[in-house]
């Protein structure tokens, strides 16, 4: 776990409490970022879920496979390749394969919708020009599960194996990963604002 | 490796509910997660007071794991499913 103190100055007000939420001002650029980011985890976590056309596809198939899908099994038993998709969808035992995938073949895929739907919420509330964001609790917790996911991804990508001290709050210009280490930090400190905002 | 301790709430029927359900849910420390979002996450799944929450948050911080819920397996992989849309890394397991 990591943990952030003390004030980063005014690129990163984040969120404040609100009656019923939280809200938040943000900049064109940082609502472009948040949203590209979160679109990309988005993206990746729906990659081989069933969409419409399995739906049908299962349906005309037969009632069985269609009544899997509307109860959320899917025939995932293994933890994922991509290694960002592997720590977005977790093993459940640590030392039981099987149990692993009769749990991911239960819960993988309403696990990635509830993922997706978290990023939804992103994006409907986060306008792309920027600005005022006001947002209901549920919004808000929406928002805290989406950024999370977001900071797990980029940990993946950057390969961040340690908890980040105060050196690499500056990293290095020159380091190739310094812009989305940057990115990364901040929505750390966006994340513990809205988490302060909430409790 | 060591055996984190086991802080196994007693449910309200008992000693004898918990010798009948011997399964726990361990969350694991990772780089990423903000104490304060892990303490949240307790407080708002589990309905623990921000003392026990934030007690289960530095078990995980500083011994690596800690156990956070204890009951029948089906609760258990419930309670892993739940920490997992929230981005913990958890995992069920025998308490034994």
């Amino acid at each position: 776990m990591t943990e952030y103190a003390g004030d980063e100055g005014e690129a990163v007000a984040g969120f404040r409490a609100a009656p019923g939420g939280a809200t938040a001002r943000f900049a064109a650029a940082q609502a472009a970022i948040i949203r590209d980011l979160v679109s990309q985890v988005a993206e990746l976590v729906a990659t081989d879920m069933p969409d419409s056309s399995d739906a049908e596809a299962a349906a005309a198939g037969g009632a069985v496979a269609d009544l899997a899908l509307q109860l959320g099994v899917s025939d995932a038993t293994e933890l994922p390749d991509d290694p960002v998709l592997a720590r977005l969808l977790p093993d459940a035992y640590s030392d039981d394969p099987d149990a692993s995938g009769e749990f991911r073949k239960y819960t993988e895929q309403g696990l990635r919708s509830a993922k997706v739907a978290a990023a939804q919420t992103v994006l409907a509330t986060l306008p792309p020009s920027g600005g005022k964001v006001r947002l209901s609790e549920p919004e808000a917790q929406a928002w805290l599960r989406s950024l999370n996911d977001v900071r797990l991804a980029l940990s993946v990508r950057l390969g961040i194996t340690e908890e980040l001290g105060q050196q690499e709050a500056a990293p290095d210009p020159d380091d190739p990963r310094s812009a989305y280490l940057w990115v990364y930090q901040w929505l750390a400190i966006l994340q513990e604002s809205l988490v302060e905002a909430l409790t | 490796m060591s055996v984190a301790p086991v802080e196994v709430e007693k449910p309200e029927t008992g000693q004898q509910a918990v010798l009948d359900s011997p399964w726990v849910t361990i969350v694991w420390n990772d780089p990423v997660n903000l104490m304060t979002y892990v303490t949240y996450v307790f407080q708002t799944v589990f309905g623990y007071a921000k003392p026990k929450a934030e007690k289960l948050m530095l078990d995980v911080h500083h011994k690596g794991k800690a156990v956070v819920s204890s009951g029948a397996r089906e609760a258990m992989e419930r309670d892993a499913e739940t920490l997992h849309g929230y981005g913990l890394w958890a995992t069920v397991s025998h308490d034994s």
